[in-house]
């Protein structure tokens, strides 16, 4: 728990929904849908009419629905820069228009059907503000102060068994390698630099791997030999932008339980890739069925990179960690994004160019 | 005090902290003699060096792979003269947190001459952890059994341990290769090493993944009863009455 004094650098500020983002699209869709459905129930109880009843509701609204989410995912850059206020009555403005056409091509196909214009125009500014609403309390509680707070909380933090361990591994290098002790904390200090910044930005994954090699270098220097680490980086779009030290705690874990109860060597693997527009990173570390004790640990971590991928990511970004026989594997898959990407897309908490290092 | 030098024998997995150890031994040479007699990288290497080179001191590290320290400590009191056991421990583990600091002594790494030499100077007046402490311990199960034959220990690793068959007042240790006497009770070791074993009898633990089978007997009175076929040995064991529903348990997976 490290106390810190500053300024909230970035004040309340309510954005609109990131119309681009799956988890928005997806709960737009879900929310609109549910609302169908009640209202097809409500007006026809009897189960045997309530199909039908659904699918006029849905031949309705569907088409609708999907030409303004169509509409907000192209304008999604240009929203991202508007006012709370003003976008939102942009929204409206945009729903009103759609009703507007659909309900015309409507007329014009199926002339007798018991649409009306009223109607339409009623409901689809009825769920545009209660979505709107929704999504301005949700954006309240993920505010930035708020979601700033959480990411605060969940701060990656070292093992205070590394800390100790790796201090002791740097004096019994000063007297007989005083070169190797120096370059050891060199690489101590940066990766306490980076542990004890403003973690709640993005930062270029380029650095993330940095800081892994230069967290691993020094893990070599306690357990030589018996901690072996493969590269596969071949594919690694460098200049993604993932939540800072979402794999350095990782590779602790896969250190602490997976290399460390060994008594001869093992690997950890890191494999980093690119694949249909997402970043792919697997690591793996042999697994132990008797290493029973130190699980809980394990699942904090794990808790911990997961829940800053959601609150980075929501829907688009998951982790996924698996047993295969005697290797304990660790897939996280986030979405490619980059500086220049996240300038348009602007979220929260972002601040990509102040992260990166030196 | 008398002027032989205190013997000590240092035990940690990383290389650096047996370094680290021996630098700061070697500064507190210079108040009380001190002789390093070797190090060991995990519990086991440890009581295969005591049984070579005695100790007074053994300095040890808590985690480590293969035999820990805790477990090392256990082991070190069958030997003829038990050394006394300091640990090291990079950070309070809850094994001591649970502890007294006076009922065990423990250096936190990295270890200050000062508090070494402080440590140092106390052991002639140390007695080795007596099990009984030990046993107090939150520890995990041991990986090892150890028995004393004509004053040596030996290590049985646990899982070479087919069966173990309580006789009179010893339990018979079968592995593959041969037969040990440990004097503990099955009961204990029911309970330390849990699903490991099976019990088929009332003086009889089975190791679960050397059971091959069952085979039903029929004396010449007519009586029927279950038998183990083990992996590894020809012999078998017979189940109890009362433990013939492991027959079933097992014959399931």
């Amino acid at each position: 728990m490290r106390p810190i004094i500053r300024h909230n650098p970035d004040p309340l500020h309510l954005a609109l929904p990131d119309f681009r983002n799956l988890g928005t699209i997806l709960r737009i869709l879900l929310g609109v849908n549910a609302v169908v459905v009640v209202a097809g129930w409500l007006r026809e109880s009897r189960w045997e009419h309530l199909a039908s009843e659904w699918i006029e509701l849905a031949g309705m609204v569907e088409p609708q629905l999907l030409l303004a989410l169509t509409i907000l995912y192209v304008a999604q850059p240009w929203f991202s820069r508007l006012p709370w206020a003003t976008g939102a009555a942009m929204v409206a403005a945009i729903t009103v228009a759609t009703a507007l056409v659909v309900h015309a091509v409507l007329e014009h196909f199926t002339p007798q059907s018991s649409e009306t214009l009223l109607r339409r125009l009623v409901f689809s500014l009825l769920m545009c503000v209660v979505l709107l609403g929704y999504f301005r309390l949700r954006s309240k509680a993920l505010s930035p102060a708020f979601t700033e707070a959480r990411l605060q909380a969940l701060q990656a933090r070292i093992r205070p068994h590394f800390l100790f361990n790796s201090i002791n591994a740097v004096l019994s290098l000063i007297r007989a390698e005083p070169t190797r002790a120096e370059e050891a904390l060199e690489d101590m200090a940066d990766l306490f630099r980076v542990l004890m910044r403003d973690n709640r930005g993005l930062a270029p994954l380029g650095d993330e791997v940095l800081l892994c090699r230069q967290y691993l270098a020094l893990e070599k220097l306690r357990l030589g030999d018996r901690l072996q680490v493969e590269w596969h980086l071949n594919s690694m779009p460098a200049d993604a932008l993932v939540p800072p030290l979402v794999l350095q705690p990782l590779l602790e874990n896969a250190v602490y339980h997976g290399i460390e109860p060994l008594s001869g060597p093992g690997v950890v693997s890191i494999n980093i890739f690119y694949k249909g527009g997402d970043v792919h990173a697997i690591l793996r570390n042999p697994y132990r069925v008797d290493g029973g004790s130190h699980h809980a640990g394990n699942k904090m971590a794990i808790g911990n990179v997961r829940e800053r991928l959601a609150l980075h990511f929501d829907a688009e970004a998951n982790l996924e960690s698996k047993v295969n026989a005697d290797v304990y594997e660790v897939h996280i898959r986030m979405p490619y994004r980059t500086a220049e990407q996240s300038a348009l897309v602007r979220r929260g908490p972002d601040k990509p160019a102040e992260s990166r290092r030196e | 005090m008398s002027d032989a030098p205190l013997r000590v024998l240092i035990v940690d997995d990383e290389a650096p902290a047996r370094r680290r150890l021996r630098d700061v031994l070697d500064d507190c040479a210079e108040a009380l003699p001190i002789a390093t007699v070797g190090e060991a990288a995990d519990g086991r290497e440890a009581i295969e060096m005591l049984q070579v080179v005695g100790a007074d001191l053994v300095l040890t590290d808590i985690r480590m792979p293969g035999m820990d320290g805790l477990e090392l400590a256990r082991h070190l009191l069958k030997l003829p003269q038990p050394p006394v056991v300091i640990f090291t421990t990079a950070y309070h583990e809850h094994a001591l947190e649970a502890f007294d600091v006076n009922a065990i002594d423990y250096l936190v790494k990295p270890v200050r001459v000062a508090r070494l030499l402080a440590a140092l100077q106390k052991v002639p007046r140390l007695r080795p952890i007596s099990s009984s402490r030990l046993d107090q311990m939150p520890s995990s199960a041991r990986r090892f059994l150890s028995v004393t034959e004509r004053s040596r220990v030996i290590l049985v690793p646990l899982e070479e341990v087919i069966y173990l068959k309580a006789e009179l007042k010893y339990i018979t240790i079968r592995t593959a290769e041969r037969e040990y006497l440990l004097e503990e009770s099955l009961t204990k070791l029911e309970d330390e090493f849990g699903p490991r074993f099976v019990r088929v009898h009332r003086n009889c633990l089975v190791a679960r993944e050397f059971i091959r089978g069952f085979e039903r007997h029929v004396s010449n009175e007519g009586d029927a009863h279950w038998e183990v076929l083990l992996k590894g040995v020809s012999e078998s064991l017979a189940v109890s009455r009362r433990q013939q529903f492991i027959v079933r348990e097992i014959g399931k997976d």
